[in-house]
């Protein structure tokens, strides 16, 4: 494998609630311009894991990760490597969808402005170039002055997606994106990642097995904060390595 | 058969319940307009004299002189508004400070001793708030911190004068004294509120955490820092003993802050038992109504903002 085909490198990365630890020894690399998926049974570490590649723990005191975490060509986990800069490359989609309080145009004009765009010309394009990244530029161009949170769950959803790409991230992370959503929503937001994936790197939690075989081309499995297997996703589910993979993805546990 | 009739039965005396419900709650609300009808029309009965004989000139008149029965409520109303003006400049950036502190830099470990001294703050009956402002805050203004303002900042109009110690300035320190404790508490409250994965979101785009305060947990908790914000607000223009204590209650008009004034609530508390004649106690109940009357123009035009206010509502 090419150095330069990797989006992430993660080695040997351990994390800590305090004194607790939850996540052992993780490695595995992220392809560029691939879609992978973490699956895993409940508290098996899948969220912790992928929060590390923004640092977003650093937010909280007491938890701390120690290893290496490689994006483009720094250690995420080192302390020199700026955090500002870094989320910046790495975006982030939650569970249920964060719209900003604030109009349809600024929840994405906001995430530019942070990053020095400030014509309002150059902002109009972005957020339209945003908006029509993430699909949603039809249903919405005629309420960008309207309150974000006034569009509906799925709408919500494809504008926190739309905020993250507006600023062109190398890496977007998304939280089990479509748990809050209903089937419809869900299937317009997987056909979002697809495409997605020609331009960004993407990695997504999810409890659907059925979604990570659908939308990955790499599914790694978690239990009980190790990496049990990571593969392509094809041979994950047809043909595991693992007893523990198949088990799980057979549904006999879990 | 029976068993059909059982169940309507029931059905009736649940319906029934419902309706007896519904009425009692109804008049429970019906209560609250109706104590606030009676309040004003209340006052604006007692208060007639005064409002027959001087009409519109009473609020902008500056005259009070009992002996010859001229009354009129500009230097009280002036001095509750100017009191309360700086009482909410110094209070509203220290509450913000500490709400954010308390809700996002804490440790965990101070978060509960300092909230509940914020707490216990706000229980302080505010007669100790008005003796410990005389015995304590007038003194150092007094001796230091008035003569230093007036050396460097006296040839500002309100910075002028001698250093009294007490006066509208000092009122309106004790009184923001007394509603940080009620805004800091509230606003954290509203801080605490938002989602976590919100906040990271902002997080996870690059803001900084101040970034992250002032355009998502602020815009976020808005209503509710409102809300705070006008509880202080409403507590400060109607506050009594603490403010008569360090007002000065001269019935003064100056451009000084530094000067002694009154306020309206500090005034009836001090005048009322004395006040002799009709004139003299219809004029001292219209001063209650003016206070009642700016109080409510205060709160409507809060919840007027909040309807019209950018983002549109949040449901």
């Amino acid at each position: 494998m090419n150095e330069k085909d990797m989006a992430v490198s993660v080695n040997n990365l351990d994390f800590f609630y305090g004194e607790n630890q939850v996540l052992f020894g993780n490695s595995l690399n992220i392809h560029r311009n691939r879609v992978t998926a973490f699956i895993g049974p409940s508290g098996c570490g899948k969220s912790t894991h992928i929060r590390c590649y923004n640092r977003m723990f650093g937010l909280y005191k007491g938890q701390r990760a120690s290893g290496e975490i490689i994006i483009d060509g720094k250690n995420v986990l080192d302390p020199s490597t700026p955090e500002l800069a870094l989320r910046r490359k790495v975006g982030m989609i939650f569970q249920k969808p964060t719209p900003f309080p604030m109009s349809v145009f600024d929840n994405i004009a906001y995430g530019l402005k942070l990053h020095g765009v400030k014509k309002r010309t150059d902002l109009e394009g972005r957020v339209e170039k945003a908006l029509k990244g993430a699909a949603l530029w039809d249903e919405v161009k005629d309420l960008l002055h309207k309150g974000g949170t006034a569009l509906s769950g799925g709408q919500q959803q494809r504008l926190c997606i739309a905020r993250a790409i507006a600023v062109e991230p190398e890496v977007i992370l998304m939280d089990e994106p479509c748990s809050a959503l209903d089937p419809i929503a869900t299937a317009r937001v997987e056909e979002l990642i697809e495409d997605l994936k020609n331009r960004f790197t993407i990695v997504i939690v999810t409890h659907n097995m059925q979604q990570a075989a659908r939308v990955s081309d790499y599914t790694a499995y978690m239990y009980l904060g190790r990496m049990v297997e990571f593969g392509a996703t094809a041979d994950i589910f047809t043909n595991p390595a693992q007893k523990e993979t198949e088990d799980y993805i057979t549904g006999r546990f879990g | 058969m029976t068993e059909k009739t059982v169940i309507r039965g029931g059905r009736g005396g649940a319906a029934l319940a419902d309706i007896l419900f519904r009425w009692l709650s109804f008049a429970l609300a019906a209560t609250i307009v109706c104590l606030f009808a009676a309040f004003i029309v209340i006052l604006i009965i007692e208060a007639w004299p005064a409002i027959s004989a001087f009409g519109l000139k009473f609020p902008f008149s500056s005259e009070w002189n009992p002996v010859s029965e001229r009354f009129g409520a500009l230097v009280p109303v002036v001095g509750t508004l100017l009191s309360t003006t700086v009482a909410m400049l110094i209070a509203l950036p220290i509450s913000f400070g500490i709400a954010f502190f308390l809700a996002e830099i804490s440790p965990h470990w101070l978060r509960g001793p300092v909230g509940t001294a914020i707490e216990l703050l706000a229980a302080i009956p505010s007669i100790v708030y008005g003796m410990w402002g005389l015995f304590v805050i007038a003194p150092l203004l007094s001796g230091y911190v008035e003569p230093w303002i007036i050396a460097h900042l006296g040839y500002i109009p309100i910075f002028s004068g001698p250093p009294m110690g007490i006066g509208i300035l000092t009122a309106g320190m004790v009184l923001a004294l007394m509603v940080i404790p009620f805004i800091a508490a509230l606003t954290r409250d509203v801080f605490m509120m938002t989602p976590r994965n919100l906040k990271e979101a902002a997080y996870g785009l690059g803001a900084t955490r101040f970034e992250v305060v002032r355009d998502v947990m602020i815009p976020y908790g808005k209503k509710g820092i409102v809300g705070a914000v006008f509880l202080g607000l409403g507590r400060a223009l109607g506050e009594t003993m603490a403010v008569t204590f360090v007002i000065g209650n001269a019935h003064n008009l100056s451009w000084s802050l530094l000067a002694p004034g009154n306020s309206i609530a500090s005034m009836l508390a001090n005048e009322f038992t004395e006040a002799d004649g009709v004139l003299y106690t219809a004029s001292l109940i219209e001063l209650g109504l003016i206070l009642f009357v700016i109080t409510f123009i205060v709160l409507g035009s809060a919840q007027l903002w909040l309807r019209s206010g950018p983002g549109g509502k949040r449901r």
